[in-house]
């Protein structure tokens, strides 16, 4: 796995916080303890209502696909040989969006609304990147 | 209200080129292009005092040493990318008109073909765009690393919700292609475009296909802004600046969480922009609209408000947006056929028009131009301009 070659997350913050529970294969996103209001990408602040005051919250792990695209020629060297790749925005059931990879699904059976699921995938020893599967 | 107190009075570009490249430095090509738009103006540098560099290729310390501007007293850069020119612009005009600056100088330019790449940049340094950050820790490890994979996301939604066709953005493509063939300096000038190559051309990330793409090229450009009293005595036909405005998508530094994904900069500034000139979008003669991608032309078209959201595709057939037809867009062939000008071609080409120096490719009586300007990730800017 030391060989991983691809662009990995700045494990620092708020951002290590999300990825350390990825390495625990538990989704996790930011809800704000004044309004109850889920987050992503994580914030210090919460922007409806301006509370610092948060905590972690499982995620059910359950979305549908909102948008997707189907990358047919990289353009970062590290990705050449992963080509055909479909990154998707699900909506997760929580309201927040997330942006991973599919795991199963040939870019051809890509479909807006499309029932999904979190997937986990260790690609170095410290960090372990969220993706999908069909639900 | 800034509604016609000040002017553009000068327009300067390096022309532009890929292999091998420019040959120069990014200093110098958009010094070159200040000195070719303080010439057309009829100044001189001492006579700038204030300053815009386009974010990361230029500060205004340099600028103003190498131009002998002794008088300094504005400068300032706005992290817009593309849609920075635009939004100097209107932070110049707000300068001019409150006395903060008699002369001020944007320019911009780069070696974006025998440089740095952009999709080497937005993955090295975080730094480069804002927002830079949340695409290093949450886009880039899932693989998309540029602009065009981004922004497909947005394309790819809005022809689930709306209909858009690869063929409308096609369009879209053979449209900017044709306008080219009637600007010498245009790169695409003598390289035809068709509806069939265009459907033919490889899928990129789709739905962007390689010709849906602006090129990516080297040269510079540059304006000024003044009073209208300072233009009327300068030798110019002087162009009034109606109308300007910028504005921010929310949340500008991300895309997938928008609760209207269709939301742009441009959706906040176009209302602004029309309100301050008193016009309504059809009463536009031409539009330059930035064209990092075709879908954006389409998007940007919507939210300043020349068609309902949803409308843009059919917007573009039937020749609606080349010479000829009811909104010519593009003139000079735009970032997709011209080359890529960081969006300072689409104003020198707006005065051009207006002028009336549009050779060829001339909008007859032209009076009244928009231009917008799209950078980061969908920020948005645009002017109203007219002669």
């Amino acid at each position: 796995m030391s060989e991983y070659n691809k662009p990995l997350p700045g494990m620092d913050g708020l951002t290590r916080e999300f990825y350390d529970f990825c390495k625990q294969e538990d989704l996790h996103f930011q809800r704000c303890s004044g309004c109850n209001t889920f987050r992503h990408v994580p914030r210090e602040v919460c922007a409806k209502c301006n509370s610092f005051d948060w905590e972690w919250v499982r995620s059910s792990g359950v979305g549908t696909v909102y948008t997707w695209t189907v990358v047919e020629r990289a353009l970062h060297p590290a990705f050449v040989d992963d080509t055909p790749m479909a990154p998707v925005v699900v909506e997760m059931e929580e309201g927040v969006r997330l942006l991973a990879n599919m795991l199963d699904c040939p870019p051809a059976e890509l479909e807006i609304g499309m029932p999904v699921k979190i997937a986990y995938e260790a690609v170095t020893e410290e960090v372990t990147l969220p993706r999908f599967r069909r639900a | 209200m800034l509604k016609d107190k000040t002017c553009i009075v000068g327009i300067g570009e390096t022309g532009y080129c890929r292999k091998p490249g420019s040959g120069m430095t990014e200093e110098r090509l958009q010094l070159k292009a200040s000195v070719a738009a303080l010439q057309d103006a009829g100044l001189s540098g001492a006579e700038i005092d204030g300053i815009l560099a386009f974010p990361n290729v230029g500060k205004s310390e340099a600028f103003a040493a190498n131009l002998g501007c002794e008088n300094l007293r504005f400068a300032a850069t706005i992290h817009m990318g593309g849609a920075a020119p635009l939004a100097s612009l209107r932070m110049a005009a707000i300068a001019v008109a409150t006395g903060a600056a008699n002369h001020v100088l944007i320019p911009g330019g780069w070696n974006g073909y025998s440089g740095a790449r952009v999709r080497q940049t937005v993955t090295t340094d975080k730094n480069s765009i804002p927002g830079g950050a949340i695409a290093w820790d949450y886009y880039l490890p899932q693989g998309l690393t540029v602009p065009p994979q981004w922004y497909a996301l947005m394309a790819r939604r809005h022809m689930y919700e709306y209909g858009t066709t690869h063929e409308q953005f096609g369009a879209v493509a053979v449209a900017m292609r044709k306008h080219a063939q009637l600007n010498p300096g245009a790169l695409m000038c003598g390289k035809t475009l068709t509806m069939e190559q265009y459907m033919a051309s490889p899928m990129l990330a789709d739905p962007y296909r390689i010709n849906d793409c602006c090129l990516e090229t080297d040269g510079a450009a540059a304006f000024i802004v003044t009073s209208v009293e300072r233009a009327r005595d300068l030798g110019k036909t002087p162009i009034y600046i109606m109308g300007a405005a910028a504005g921010q998508p929310y949340p500008a530094d991300e895309i997938t969480n928008r609760a209207d994904f269709h939301q742009t900069g441009l959706t906040i500034a176009a209302p602004e922009a029309f309100r301050m000139a008193g016009i309504e979008p059809a009463d536009a003669d031409f539009a330059q609209i930035y064209d990092c991608f075709t879908f954006e032309v389409i998007q940007q078209i919507e939210e300043a408000g020349f068609c309902a959201r949803g409308e843009g595709g059919p917007f573009v057939e039937n020749g609606n947006i080349e010479l000829g037809g009811n909104l010519p867009i593009n003139t000079h062939g735009g970032l997709l056929s011209e080359a890529h000008s960081l969006g300072l071609g689409h104003i020198v080409e707006a005065v051009k028009q207006l002028r009336g120096d549009g050779g060829e490719r001339q909008v007859k009586d032209a009076e009244i131009g928009v231009v917008t300007g799209w950078g980061d990730f969908g920020d948005g800017s645009i002017a109203i301009l007219r002669r």
